[in-house]
């Protein structure tokens, strides 16, 4: 029960996790807050949708919606957020927020209103037994990948030269810029892979969730509270406060279920008390 | 020259302007206001309402006893401020004859004073809570619906008597979801069955129910009782079957859960419930099987409960007013004609409880299994006539 309660946490807390780093680099590269970043995981959802719906193929979906997401999101970068760096912050917030009912109602145009969901690929849609307990393996893929991607940002992030660039530009933009790093191509990139990480988690747990207009806006308020909890712009903040929700949330749900509503909020309300800037302030 | 034209165009607007009052002014028209959500998470409920209604007018041409029939609707976006305002519009300004909505509970608690002091009859096509026909009824108010008690009252003595004989209870944590497992476990515990524990889930917000799966599992019951709709009907079908929970107990509840909207998303995973509704499509009548192709050469797809529901409403409408032989300015008279209809639509024989204005129906409890074309519903009992106790009214 408590191994099975443990993988669920888990597996809740690597989704929250590509969405918070996403969330937050974008935070601690430009100082903006992209509300649109639930927009992008609904997208990726609905992407990965129509591609599962045309091809057959979960994998298919699985490989080219988060593309397509890292593509809208390029394509936001340019055309929008670039311009918004420099502007006032209710400015910023106003725009990206504006994005959220573009996003909602382009997706109701194009997809309709229903609630719709992918099929778990046929290899992954029995359970395995983990000491006589039956758990889905199509969790145990879910942290996976979780894990692969938070393998592959520690890697690139700490021991390549670009990611050194983007560390550099994270933490100290103007001192980067002097150095002659060209922040404004990290920029691109980093916004690009955001929105991709983001268009990821919504292909990886619309088999568990579902696919439906409105899903947007529940994960923006627990990104938001994973990225306010665990620092804003801080990578190790972004991993730690999915875990701490992640496990907060569901673990309260089964020892204290009077509280399922609220408890990730007093997580947050305790944390902000005493740590105002975040667990792990840059 | 231009002068000319300018005359015979004048000449022309008048003509026409003339000739179309005429007709305007020769029949009276029967305005029906809808009060249902056209956007938000219910949207598709109103969407299959008011394509049935309109579905039930075009059978008779869109008029009754000459009235041309003209439907006018108003989006509550199933918020309550919201749908009072549109109830208000839809009264005085629109000065409609019949109302037509909610979907939500909290909707129809927030515009039942207008309406009741507005003297607009209202049918209810979907809100369920008991309260509607209880406390708060009134003579304007007609459920055709159903009331969350009669829905779930039948599916406790049912299981009881089929060799369930302990339970556990799943639901969302609001209103309905609390009346309709209330419902359960007074006729589940009056038949000798014994709840072994109870879980209220967050409303729209839970889309991950595994840590309440483990809950259930745990407990040992021999069924697990639930109630859920939309996306979260979906989501809890598919992980309890993820989880392998059908193994060990009977998944049963609300028949909603595995809702004919939501059994294409549930697929294989739906096979097995057991569950209550006032409606199911395999119904085995004239009038439901011509219900059923009309809707879908209409509509490109298959009609579910809530559209029943408002092929109903519509039924109900057109068969009061040719009652009054189409005069419809007396609202004392047209809402006692309501109330007094009694129509056999596609889920069967239909009447109103004179006591409560509560439609009195046939419950059906189904088990999902394998069709031909996937997961259908499968009739094992039909409860006839239920009616709902409407504590609290006198009508």
């Amino acid at each position: 029960m408590i191994l099975i309660q443990f993988l669920n946490a888990l597996q809740f807390s690597m989704t929250l996790f590509l969405l918070a780093v996403g969330l937050t680099i974008i935070f601690g590269l430009m100082k903006i807050v992209n509300l649109a970043h639930g927009s992008l995981y609904m997208i990726g959802a609905y992407i990965g949708l129509s591609i599962f719906n045309y091809t057959e193929s979960f994998w298919l979906a699985l490989i080219f919606s988060p593309i397509f997401t890292a593509l809208i999101g390029a394509f936001l970068y340019t055309f929008l957020f670039r311009h918004i760096q420099n502007a006032d912050p209710m400015k910023q917030v106003l725009l990206t927020f504006g994005l959220i009912y573009i996003g909602l109602d382009s997706v109701r145009l194009l997809w309709g209103t229903m609630s719709h969901s992918i099929s778990t690929p046929s290899i992954l849609s029995n359970p395995v037994l983990l000491i006589d307990e039956p758990y889905p393996a199509y969790r145990l893929f879910v942290i996976t990948v979780g894990l692969l991607v938070l393998f592959s940002l520690y890697v690139i992030l700490e021991k390549t030269k670009i990611g050194a660039k983007v560390r550099a530009s994270v933490d100290d933009p103007e001192t980067a810029q002097l150095l002659q790093i060209n922040t404004d191509k990290i920029l691109f990139y980093t916004f690009a892979l955001g929105c991709g990480l983001a268009g990821l988690a919504g292909i990886t747990v619309a088999p568990i969730l579902g696919v439906e207009p409105g899903m947007d806006m529940e994960v923006l308020v627990l990104t938001l509270i994973v990225v306010v909890v665990g620092g804003p712009g801080s990578l190790k903040g972004a991993l730690i406060g999915s875990l701490l929700i992640g496990f907060v949330d569901s673990f309260g749900k089964v020892y204290i279920p009077q509280l399922a509503q609220i408890i990730i909020y007093a997580v947050m309300a305790l944390t902000l008390l005493f740590k105002p800037d975040g667990l792990y302030k840059r | 020259m231009q002068m000319k034209t300018i005359i015979i165009k004048l000449c022309f607007i008048f003509v026409c302007t003339f000739s179309s009052t005429s007709i305007v002014y020769s029949k009276d028209v029967i305005k029906i206001g809808t009060l249902l959500p056209y956007s938000g998470v219910y949207t598709v409920l109103g969407e299959e309402i008011t394509n049935a209604m309109i579905l039930a007018f075009d059978e008779v041409n869109n008029s009754i006893n000459g009235h041309i029939i003209e439907v006018i609707k108003g989006d509550t976006e199933v918020k309550p401020n919201i749908a009072l305002q549109k109830a208000r519009k839809l009264i005085s300004s629109d000065k409609v004859d019949i109302l037509v909505g909610p979907v939500s509970s909290s909707v129809a608690l927030a515009i039942r004073d207008v309406v009741v002091q507005s003297k607009t009859p209202l049918i209810i096509p979907n809100a369920g809570a008991n309260v509607l026909t209880g406390k708060k009824c009134s003579k304007f108010i007609t459920r055709i619906s159903f009331s969350n008690y009669q829905i779930n009252a039948p599916m406790g003595t049912w299981l009881a008597e089929h060799g369930i004989k302990t339970a556990f209870l799943l639901a969302p944590d609001y209103a309905a979801g609390k009346e309709m497992m209330a419902a359960f476990k007074t006729t589940f515990e009056e038949a000798g069955g014994k709840i072994l524990g109870e879980e209220y889930t967050p409303f729209r917000k839970t889309k991950d129910f595994a840590p309440y799966l483990a809950r259930v599992k745990n407990s040992g019951a021999d069924a697990v009782y639930v109630f859920y709709a939309g996306g979260e009907a979906i989501n809890f079908i598919k992980q309890a079957y993820s989880f392998g929970l059908g193994k060990v107990m009977k998944i049963t509840g609300a028949g909603w859960t595995t809702s004919p909207l939501f059994i294409p998303a549930q697929k294989e995973a739906a096979i097995g419930f057991i569950g209550s509704l006032n409606y199911v499509p395999s119904i085995n009548t004239e009038e439901n099987k011509t219900f059923i192709k009309a809707y879908k050469s209409k509509f490109g797809r298959s009609p579910s409960e809530f559209a029943v529901q408002g092929y109903d409403s519509g039924k109900v409408i057109i068969e009061a007013i040719s009652s009054l032989f189409g005069s419809i300015k007396d609202k004392d008279k047209l809402a006692e004609a309501i109330r007094t209809i009694s129509i056999t639509g596609p889920r069967g024989p239909l009447t109103i409880d004179p006591k409560t204005n509560n439609v009195i129906q046939n419950i059906y409890i189904f088990e999902v299994v394998n069709g031909e074309q996937g997961p259908e519903l499968k009739v094992l009992d039909t409860i006839e006539a239920v009616k709902a106790p409407g504590e609290g009214c006198n009508l």
